[in-house]
């Protein structure tokens, strides 16, 4: 497989947009990720687009070609690809895969969802629907319900403390201060974050990320052609996207991700990298016990022990590894689509050291983990430095 | 040609259900389809929007003695992990429990 790298990137802020539409905010990362590798539309070989529910969420079907036309890219496979919240995580393996075994060159990879134009309720059953809805979902649970029975079975097991899962909110929301693009810039004190109003026990508003609009998109092309377009190139050291079981009660174990381990483990082979090289990540903290999971998953830390690791401030922006110096799902937001290559753009961010007040200085080995559901799709993707 | 049947994929309950209808009639084995024990459990207070009137709820996810797992809601007294439930019934397709 050749090298491929990521020549450009570009993100709308996230929030809540009234007067945006969906195509609007797909259009403005997806002609900021071109302005930003220097291409034109006409040089977009294949446009893979992300997306979760945007018939649900606002009734347009035949995405991808509906937004691809809106910037002047005609003539090419323009595809939405649909994996939960992993969705755009999910198109951008599927563009990697393309580029690396030859069939393009330059790709244009997008997510975006655009949530808050229906209320919360409706939103949580729109959601639902990224878990089975035969079983789980027929009998009341959100996606809040779901994590809060992983939470409630990891605290069980392990341990694991409200406190522990407060003091990632909190370390969120202090990086999602300090982002200009983040939806919600507030920091937060742990005692806030311990009482907040109760969502699904034992899970409070502070342990949910936030519904959100918004959009991302990287451009991608083979790394021998990169320095034609950009001399900022970041290189895709490795990627892989695995799957699981859809139904919690499916799972053997419901406090580790197993589609996140095998991800983990792939990408880092491909890379060639191993757990503790990875300086720093942006994960996928749907709810605060997923980033305490995930570093179990990827293997910062052993099982049982993500909750201590979070709490002694190894993940903060000075720690050992920053985790989420975006602000995460948690402060950023979510707008599910758009997640899996926001991610990506905000690794590559810190690896070209354009984050700002957030810059991390060990930057060149970056990952990001994109989950779907409560784990029936994970992509993790490795990049560095090219 | 051979014709093919359509299937519908019924939840463990309702297999269960038949089950027990048409092989299982001594006593132990019912108890062993209608007993288990809470793997995990949560009270959901933000509901979706088909069950807001139901909120708060309790669900869980029971390990069945007879073995496997099944979602369902949890009537009458809250239970947590490792309470032993029992089957009460099946209403519009959930499985409802109670506390042993």
């Amino acid at each position: 497989m050749r090298d491929v790298a990521i020549i450009g990137l570009g993100k709308t802020a996230f929030g809540s947009f009234a007067d945006r539409d969906l195509r609007s905010l797909a259009v403005e990362a997806g002609l900021k990720s071109m302005d930003d590798a220097g291409v034109t539309p006409s040089q977009i070989e294949a446009f893979y687009l992300g997306n979760f529910a945007g018939p649900s969420f606002v009734g347009q079907n035949h995405l991808a070609p509906y937004i691809a036309g809106a910037m002047d890219i005609t003539e090419v496979p323009c595809t939405r690809f649909e994996a939960a919240c992993a969705s755009s995580g999910s198109a951008f393996f599927h563009a990697v895969s393309a580029v690396g075994a030859g069939l393009y060159d330059v790709v244009l990879v997008g997510g975006v969802e655009k949530m808050t134009s229906q209320p919360t309720a409706k939103v949580s059953e729109i959601l639902a629907g990224a878990g089975d809805m035969a079983g789980e979902g027929r009998a009341g649970a959100t996606f809040a319900a779901l994590f809060a029975m992983i939470a409630r079975r990891h605290m069980y097991q392990y341990g694991t403390t409200r406190e522990q899962m407060a003091a990632v909110a909190v370390k969120n929301h202090a990086n999602g201060a300090k982002n200009p693009l983040a939806h919600m810039r507030k920091v937060i004190t742990m005692e806030t974050a311990l009482h907040g109003k109760p969502i699904s026990d034992p899970l409070t508003i502070y342990d949910c990320s936030l519904i959100s609009d918004g959009a991302a998109a990287v451009v991608i092309a083979p790394l021998d052609r990169a320095s034609e377009f950009t001399d900022r190139p970041v290189r895709i050291l490795g990627v892989a996207q695995t799957s699981d079981q859809v139904a919690l009660d499916q799972k053997d174990d419901i406090t580790t991700f197993r589609a996140v381990k095998r991800a983990a483990e792939k990408a880092y082979e491909m890379a060639g990298v191993t757990a503790r090289d990875i300086q720093f990540a942006e994960v996928h903290d749907c709810f605060t016990i997923a980033e305490i999971i995930a570093m179990e998953d990827l293997g910062f830390v052993k099982r049982g022990e993500g909750g201590p690791y979070v709490l002694a401030g190894h993940t903060c922006l000075n720690g050992e590894r920053p985790v989420n110096t975006s602000g995460g799902l948690k402060a950023k937001g979510h707008p599910v689509g758009a997640t899996g290559v926001g991610q990506l753009c905000d690794v590559a961010q810190q690896i070209r050291g354009e984050a700002g007040e957030r810059q991390v200085e060990r930057n060149s080995l970056g990952l990001a983990q994109n989950l779907g559901g409560s784990g029936a799709t994970a992509v993790v993707t490795v990049l560095g430095r090219a | 040609m051979t014709e093919i049947e359509s299937t519908v994929i019924e939840s463990p309950v309702e297999e269960l259900l038949a089950l027990e209808e048409s092989l299982f009639e001594s006593e132990p084995m019912l108890d062993r389809l209608r007993s288990g024990i809470v793997y995990t459990e949560t009270v959901v207070y933000a509901a979706p929007a088909e069950f807001v009137a139901d909120a708060p709820y309790q669900l869980a996810i029971v390990e069945l003695d007879g073995g496997g797992r099944l979602t369902g809601r949890i009537e009458g007294d809250r239970v947590e992990i490792g309470d032993a439930v029992r089957f009460g019934e099946y209403r519009n397709g959930v499985p409802f429990f109670r506390k042993a």
